[in-house]
């Protein structure tokens, strides 16, 4: 009876079943699934890319000479492929960018998430996301053209080179300034009001409050953000190719000539080793190595930000 | 039946601290000093033993006066309620009493709120050192994201206060009915509490400070019922050493704890701009059996908001 209500009621018999297919649904998703395919596509692609060069490389060189010497110059005869000359300068360089970006961005974070008018925070924020779109090659000159000349006017016992890797670190530094201050904003200005209050409420000042409070509570995103800029401080190229020199010899200071890793692959690639040569793949093993670091650098940033993370409802 | 709903100020009443079985008689009714639209003045009684005493008080959002004309005066000690329908500013109040809304660009009070004989938005005052004294607690709970320890270290600690740190935790989660519950996992992040247990935490974070008055802002609206059992016994337990005032959309909520209640309300005036007003403020007891006011009884009988 009740069935046979149903029926009248929703129309003689109309079947549930679609009644055209619908295509358009099925192009859209392939459209999509596709561009998300090559993003992946070119990540694998360069991984097998590097591979087969770095294998071949790694048959002629021992990864004994490779870590265990202190002398590189695979473009110089004979040939040296101790890798740990351009691995220090790599990470001189990012730890003085750090030193720099790290400070000066959360600085730059707390003052537009918490002490910035709105007015003020809608001029400043795109001010600084320009910062972010110089070229790096602009860096670079300014690095080695005005930096370096300074530097060595007001502290000259420093007794810096021409080209050296202190300039370099303090532009790299700028530059992944506006990564960590937007990302380490963004993170801020996602933490509850509710805390910020709470805080408040129970007589703490504003600087308290963004130090003690803020901070902490986003301190997740803020790692995310330091390791992002760390990621790409150790892979920027211009400017140290330009303002920290192709000199690769094992140095500690950093007001000596420095190649980095990248340095070094940019100054390899623009010149003539030609394919098949050990100078060649040289090349592929560095930029392996690099891809590593970098790799394993956002794999844990990526842990870090799950294992900091605070859920908020 | 009037009994039954409302048994809380009948006990309270029976105590000295509270105002003589013959409180009635002694309360003066208080003409506003104010212009207030409508032929009726509102009826407000002044506490005895006064914690704030608010004259006048207007709240403004920029331009828009969100709250017109306000006189009421908090009791020592006492749990005065604030109840209306929403939007009727009753939290806007609230939150000049510890000048929270100092903190919204383009809010300003006008008129006067006297705590204890001190004006609370005088050119000398510092609001760092008022909510030092007034501590407020939000409607959602707010646990910092740290542990329980440090949830209630933080305030002590960025006040300065003098004293064994693991002391004065203990006291502020004992006497906020927590530390039982908690004493195990003092060092666990105060995120993994249930809802009801934060908002003790909360609690227990204001009473830390040592604070002379509570405000509470709806605070067992996001909890279930018996959490807010929990928290109302908890409000009964503080009232003894401190001033509370809580504003609930929970009408029941106010009959069972509070000595006094204000019911605001939104009016309309005559350029068509909404402004919340306090309608009646009485005892409790009063309000919920005899209010004096048309707009309070059909507020409290559920025939409005």
């Amino acid at each position: 009876m009740s069935a046979q209500h149903r029926t009248t009621a929703s129309g003689a018999s109309r079947s549930l079943a679609r009644s055209r297919p619908r295509y358009g649904e099925v192009i859209v998703k392939v459209v999509l699934m596709a561009a998300a395919l090559v993003s992946v596509a070119t990540t694998v692609g360069i991984v097998f890319a590097l591979l087969e060069p770095t294998i071949e490389f790694f048959g002629e060189i021992s990864l004994g000479e490779f870590f265990g010497s202190t002398t590189w110059g695979p473009l110089f005869k004979p040939p040296a492929f101790g890798v740990w000359p351009i691995i220090v300068a790599t990470l001189e360089i990012t730890l003085i960018a750090i030193v720099v970006a790290v400070p000066l961005g959360l600085a730059t974070a707390i003052y537009l998430s918490e002490y910035a008018t709105p007015r003020v925070r809608k001029i400043f924020k795109p001010v600084l996301e320009v910062l972010a779109g110089v070229p790096t090659v602009v860096f670079g000159f300014f690095a080695l053209t005005f930096v370096t000349p300074l530097l060595r006017d007001v502290f000259p016992f420093l007794e810096l080179e021409a080209k050296n890797g202190l300039s370099a670190g303090l532009l790299v530094g700028v530059m992944i300034i506006p990564i960590v201050a937007s990302l380490s904003e963004d993170s801020m200005a996602a933490v509850p009001n509710g805390l910020r209050e709470g805080s408040y409420a129970l007589g703490a000042s504003k600087m308290l409050t963004s130090v003690r409070v803020v901070v902490p509570a986003a301190f997740s995103g803020i790692v995310a953000a330091i390791i992002l800029a760390i990621s790409r401080a150790a892979g920027e190229t211009m400017i140290v190719a330009i303002a920290g020199g192709f000199k690769s010899v094992f140095t500690l200071y950093p007001g000596d000539e420095m190649a980095t890793m990248a340095a070094f692959i940019a100054q390899a690639g623009s010149g003539d080793a030609p394919v098949g040569t050990i100078a060649y793949k040289t090349i592929f093993a560095v930029g392996s190595l690099l891809f590593i670091m970098t790799f394993a650098m956002n794999y844990v940033s990526a842990r870090m930000v799950q294992k900091y993370r605070e859920v908020y409802d | 039946m009037n009994d039954s709903r409302n048994p809380m100020p009948a006990s309270r009443t029976a105590d000295p601290r509270n105002l003589p079985a013959s409180g009635h008689a002694q309360i003066g009714v208080s003409v506003p000093n104010v212009t207030v639209r409508g032929p009726e003045v509102p009826r407000t009684i002044e506490a005895l033993d006064p914690v704030f005493t608010v004259s006048g008080l207007s709240v403004f959002y920029g331009d828009y006066e969100a709250v017109r004309g306000v006189d009421m005066t908090i009791g020592n000690r006492e749990i005065t309620a604030m109840i209306g329908p929403s939007g009727c500013g009753k939290s806007t109040v609230l939150r000049c009493f510890n000048r929270m809304n100092d903190l919204i660009p383009g809010a300003r009070a006008a008129g006067k709120i006297l705590y204890h004989d001190e004006d609370l938005y005088g050119d000398h005052v510092d609001p760092i050192e008022v909510r030092r004294r007034i501590g407020m607690v939000f409607q959602k709970p707010n646990p910092f994201p740290k542990s329980i320890y440090d949830n209630i270290a933080y305030g002590p600690r960025v006040n300065g206060m003098k004293g064994k740190m693991d002391d004065i935790v203990e006291e502020a989660l004992t006497k906020a009915a927590l530390w039982d519950e908690v004493k195990d996992k003092i060092k666990q992040n105060a995120l993994s509490l249930s809802g009801g247990q934060q908002q003790r935490l909360c609690i227990a974070r204001a009473i830390a400070v040592k604070p002379d008055v509570i405000l509470m802002d709806e605070p067992c609206s996001a909890l279930d019922p018996i959490a807010t059992t929990k928290i109302e016994d908890l409000m009964q337990e503080l009232s003894r050493d401190y001033t509370i005032v809580i504003v609930t959309h929970n009408m029941q909520q106010a009959a069972r704890v509070s000595d006094r209640t204000a019911f605001f309300t939104a009016e309309v005036d005559a350029e068509g701009v909404r402004h919340g007003r306090l309608v009646e403020f009485d005892e409790t007891s009063r309000i919920f059996t005899n209010p004096s006011d048309k707009r309070t009884e059909d507020y409290i009988t559920g025939r409005f908001g």
